[in-house]
């Protein structure tokens, strides 16, 4: 099975990889505090940003409503840790079909009534916002006051109710990471994963040639949804502070589809490297700024604009394909 | 509650919903001839509102007075915004375009955030008190004059398109790309004359709604997607669907925060939004299938 | 020979524009049946409802014994119905071989036997050489035959040609006219084409259906109904010997 997972790759490429693993595996033990807490918001980019590559990249629909997914994990498994004392791995087998319910309202709301586009784009929008004032009236949650998980010192790291040093909360998510990584690359390889891509190229073709693209869309909907809700407990349970104005918030989302965007959108290693360049370059903007005495709230998100839009306006596929090219890493990548 | 509350409360609520209708407006023509989706609408307005509120502070100047030159600024801002940048992404993926405009969005309101503070910021009339009594209605001067100031550039907006030659030749590019390139119009030049008017409706509609509105730099996005709301509703393409649209989510949100919690009185907006796109796609009075 | 295809008084109106008018004919298995008549006439329209793009507006269409108006165009296909597109709609950033085996995955679940499958089917086509080429990058003749692998490579028992050979040079025409035939011949592929350029038309079909405004007005042998006097009037047209 790995055999056919890594058919067609370079050999280059498998050995970056690995060179590129194994340093994020050794990186807390050499890593400042204030490292560690860049590359975990790193690692949850490049988890979240794969999770919504494959409703965008593979299957072509353009959400701008991911935070949805987000917020409903994070408040499920919050809502059941803090209420009912329940795990958040018990809380995930909740969380996620949750998120994925969501996923298929939005879809079926979409693809039945032939919302496409930007269109689409839209009601992805409507429907988080209609979450984020909802949950912010809803009492049972600590509507817009916030919900706060109990956070005690810790002197070991539970992992079972995931209470513990920031290294624990960097492992979880790169083990989510490179899972996701080799999942997408198993989907892009399997049947689903073709006629997604038949999908996003031609719809219409792609029924001509006996696809049911409803059944399709769907599915990559659902599936979106679910991963991005595995990222969503864990934000909850690592911020410890849930607030529906922030969790739910457009800011949210769109932070979601930049890393894919500056990254590469429809390419496996796309949103990864968005989300290091990204996130890397910003937080050294934020240091470099803070060291100069310049605290502006604010200027983050401006260089993410820019950023965004010189990738639109100069390397629309992405910086990954470029790059590709340009180090010989070129594969058959779709 | 006694009936003219809620009488009042509807006046108020058409009058603002003129005002957002002239903002839809903005969006309706931007959509409907350059066809491309602005989603850096609302953030357009709180430009011109902020430029209101600096003079407003600075020379005490009246913001309608301003009208004319905050809307002349940002039609300039418009026409060389597509004249500069979007022109070249005519041909380019729908989604890319509007990813365009949505990192203009970010840029915007984030600047916005830089120079002006996150603290909400107003204008205060002389007569931002004052009301009208007409019989047991009371009306909001600063409504009254909003919604009539509306309607005078929205009818100066619908004269242009109908009986003008720029307005007839804008139409016919909207109508039909190829022909009208095909017939010697210089569609670029007329696409960011279109955009520069979307960007200058938004500008007055900004203008009118200071005086009602406090402006945070939040209110951008939450404008956009107010405006794309409105347009969806009262049918893309269709300028008196966007008048329509607005004045009837404007009445919605009035009575929406009268009857319920003022804060939730978007989800309203939403929920209508979600039910148009779903049932009548076409809008109220949109002409094309969505 | 039984009919694969039946089309029964099947009627199509647009408006107030009657596109399809009471048609009927039928298709036998294995036979290649070309439909030709002036612009207008209601051939694409005709192939749109057989191929599920939209439902008549009365009659019925029956495929190898089941009543199919109305399917969606995925349903259509999965029950043996192949098309091709007037104006060709390939899967532009994939490959030539992918594209094909988006096509055979319909039937079979693993991409191996899936691609196993489009290399065969792209051999047919002549296009086994340029498998790993963009589609986007294509000419066009190559273009048009990609469309037809890709049909082709969902197991169809009916194959919709829609102007396949329009734009083509002769010799290109006479390739794909060479393919079709021997696809016919040894896999007894039942074929239903729409065609202007006459030179294909009388090379491959068995049978011709001729339309003008949405009604059948000849119906025959090649020789035959190039001989009809409706149809040289409303489309042949006489050859000038002076």
């Amino acid at each position: 099975m790995i055999a056919r997972l890594i058919e067609g790759v370079p050999r280059r490429a498998l050995i970056l990889l690995g060179v590129l693993l194994l340093g994020l595996i050794m990186a807390p033990l050499v890593a400042s505090d204030y490292l560690l807490t860049v590359l975990i918001l790193i690692l949850y980019f490049a988890y979240t940003g794969q999770a919504w590559n494959i409703m965008m990249g593979f299957a072509g629909q353009l959400s701008l409503g991911h935070a949805l997914y987000v917020g409903l994990g994070a408040y499920t498994a919050a809502t059941l840790y803090v209420h009912f004392g329940i795990g958040p791995w018990i809380g995930l087998l909740v969380a996620v079909p949750v998120a994925a319910l969501a996923g298929a309202f939005v879809g079926f709301l979409a693809f039945r009534f032939r919302v496409a586009g930007v269109y689409f784009a839209i009601l992805t929008i409507a429907v988080a916002e209609f979450a984020r004032v909802g949950f912010d009236h809803l009492n049972w949650t600590s509507g817009s006051s916030g919900l706060f998980l109990p956070v005690a010192q810790y002197t070991h790291n539970d992992l079972w109710n995931l209470r513990g040093h920031p290294a624990m909360f960097y492992y979880i998510l790169l083990a989510a990471t490179v899972l996701a990584f080799i999942g997408c690359r198993a989907l892009l390889k399997s049947r689903i994963g073709y006629f997604w891509l038949a999908i996003r190229e031609d719809e219409e073709a792609a029924r001509s040639a006996g696809i049911d693209t409803f059944h399709y869309k769907m599915a990559a909907v659902v599936i979106s949804a679910a991963m991005t809700s595995f990222a969503g407990v864990i934000y909850a349970f690592f911020y410890n502070n849930l607030f529906p104005e922030q969790v739910f918030h457009i800011v949210r989302s769109i932070e979601i589809i930049l890393g894919p965007i500056v990254g590469g959108i429809g390419t496996l290693f796309g949103p990864i490297l968005g989300a290091f360049v990204l996130t890397g370059l910003a937080e050294t903007l934020t240091a470099a700024l803070a060291a100069a005495g310049v605290d502006l709230p604010g200027t983050k998100q401006v260089f993410y604009g820019i950023c965004l839009l010189l990738v639109i306006m100069a390397l629309p596929d992405g910086i990954w394909p470029w790059l590709c090219k340009r180090i010989g890493l070129a594969e058959r990548e779709k | 509650m006694p009936a003219d509350i809620y009488l009042n409360v509807a006046i108020g609520g058409v009058l603002t919903g003129l005002v957002y209708g002239l903002m839809a407006l903005g969006l309706s023509v931007i959509f409907g001839v350059v066809r491309v989706v602005n989603f850096a609408h609302g953030e357009m307005m709180t430009i011109a509102m902020y430029i209101a509120v600096t003079l407003f502070g600075a020379f005490h100047l009246d913001p309608l007075l301003m009208l004319v030159p905050i809307a002349a600024v940002l039609f300039a801002f418009g026409y060389v915004l597509q004249a500069g940048l979007i022109n070249a992404f005519i041909t380019r993926p729908e989604h890319t375009q509007f990813l365009l405009l949505v990192a203009l969005a970010i840029i915007i309101v984030n600047v916005q955030l830089i120079l002006f503070g996150p603290d909400a910021q107003n204008v205060q009339t002389s007569y931002s008190y004052d009301s009208f009594q007409i019989g047991a209605l009371i009306v909001d001067a600063t409504k009254a004059y909003a919604g009539a100031a509306a309607i005078v550039v929205a009818a100066a907006l619908f004269t242009f398109f109908k009986y003008t030659r720029v307005g007839t030749a804008i139409r016919a590019c909207a109508d039909n790309y190829t022909g009208a390139l095909v017939v010697g119009l210089d569609v670029r030049h007329l696409y960011a004359l279109t955009f520069g008017l979307g960007a200058a409706c938004v500008g007055a509609a900004g203008v009118m709604l200071v005086l009602i509105v406090d402006v945070t730099p939040s209110l951008g996005p939450a404008y956009t997607l107010l405006a794309f709301v409105i347009v969806i509703t009262g049918g893309l393409g269709s300028m008196p669907g966007a008048l329509l649209g607005g004045v009837l989510i404007g009445l919605t949100e009035a009575m929406a925060g009268l009857l319920f919690t003022p804060s939730a009185k978007s989800m309203f907006a939403f929920a209508i939004l979600v039910l148009v796109l779903l049932f009548r796609p076409q809008g109220i009075m949109g002409k094309r299938a969505a | 020979m039984s009919a694969l295809l039946t089309v029964d008084a099947v009627s199509k109106r647009f408006r107030g524009l009657v596109a399809v008018d009471r048609l009927s004919f039928e298709v036998p298995a294995g036979g290649i049946y070309a439909v030709i008549g002036p612009n207008g006439a209601g051939k694409t329209t005709l192939f749109n409802m057989i191929a599920g793009v939209f439902a008549p507006d009365s009659g019925a269409i029956s495929f190898a014994g089941e009543r199919i108006e109305g399917l969606p165009p995925d349903r259509v296909c999965r029950c043996g119905i192949g098309r091709t597109f007037q104006i060709v709609r390939p899967f532009p950033a994939l490959s030539v071989e992918d594209n094909v085996i988006v096509g055979a995955l319909l039937h079979r679940q693993h991409v191996v036997d899936a691609r196993a499958h489009a290399h065969a089917v792209l051999r047919r086509l002549d296009l086994y050489g340029k498998r790993a080429q963009r589609a986007s990058s294509l000419t066009l003749p190559d273009r048009k035959r990609l469309e037809v692998a890709r049909a082709l490579a969902t197991d169809p028992k009916l194959l919709l040609l829609d102007e396949v050979m329009a734009g083509l040079r002769p010799t290109e025409t006479d390739r794909i006219v060479a393919i079709l035939k021997e696809l016919n011949r040894d896999t007894g592929l039942t074929i239903l084409l729409i065609e202007h350029v006459m030179r294909a038309v009388m090379a491959l079909a068995a049978r011709i259906l001729v339309l003008h405004h949405g009604a059948a007005i000849a119906q025959g042998t090649p020789e035959a109904v190039v001989r009809d006097p409706a149809v040289i009037h409303s489309y042949l047209g006489v050859e000038d010997v002076s």
